[in-house]
């Protein structure tokens, strides 16, 4: 695994051709404090939502590229998996959502130590985005404000 | 195409001064894409932690990631297998 081989030929020969986004040049930001002083923000692609939220939108052309904000607090297992992609097999985030969105293990590191907080609010994307046009013009930079005012230091960022 | 979309995210949070990780499942997409600082996992797209309540095996990979960002001297794009 770790490669395209569990796709369908459709898919693979779509991936060969798809004209991939090069960053360039490549922002660098070192961690400058211990990673046990560090708070730390999730970033899913896995389209979790709340029970009380909005699905993600399929009919959107190029892919739907809002975001969830979902609070530190919340019940993991009550996230719901609306990601429009059939390349992979849904049964592990739908049966434990911390497979893709891991809140309850952040939570153990900061009680262990390992890291300093947890945000308060981490992000969920639905990650099968095509025409990222407007993920780059509008949602990312919308998405980062959010985690420079909770003074995040650190961003996991977790696909499907 | 998450591991495309994790990676143009972390370059917008990079750009605002926050550090970041991802976990990449296909090598050969970050490769292209260039994510600033990156954890490749041999596992099924789906299974980015590997596997579901498991909070072990899920821990070990999260503390993997977790500590590229503890690297000192290194210029992107970081790419690391687990």
């Amino acid at each position: 695994m770790g490669d395209t081989s569990e796709f369908s030929f459709a898919t693979r020969a779509f991936l060969k051709v798809y004209p991939w986004r090069r960053i360039d040049p490549i922002p660098w930001t070192p961690l400058r404090k211990p990673l046990a002083e560090a708070k730390v923000a999730l970033v899913t692609t896995a389209g979790l939502v709340m029970p009380d939220q909005a699905t993600f939108d399929n009919d959107v052309k190029g892919g739907d590229s809002s975001f969830r904000v979902i609070p530190h607090d919340a019940d993991v297992a009550s996230l719901i998996d609306t990601h429009r992609s059939e390349t992979f097999d849904h049964s592990g985030i739908q049966s434990d959502p911390n497979l893709a969105f891991p809140l309850d293990r952040l939570h153990e590191l900061a009680r262990d130590g390992r890291i300093g907080r947890v945000s308060e609010r981490h992000l969920s994307f639905m990650g099968s985005i095509t025409a990222p046009g407007r993920l780059m013009r509008d949602s990312a930079p919308a998405a980062a404000q959010i985690l420079v005012e909770d003074s995040v230091d650190v961003a996991l960022l977790v696909p499907v | 195409m998450c591991n495309q979309t994790v990676s143009l995210i972390a370059a917008e949070l990079e750009r605002r001064g926050i550090t970041t990780v991802c976990i990449v499942l296909l090598r050969e997409v970050a490769e292209k894409v260039h994510p600033p600082r990156a954890l490749f996992v041999p596992f099924r797209h789906g299974y980015p932690l590997d596997r579901p309540h498991d909070p072990a095996r899920q821990r070990a990979v999260i503390e993997a990631a977790m500590a590229l960002t503890e690297r000192r001297e290194v210029r992107p794009p970081l790419l690391v297998d687990l």
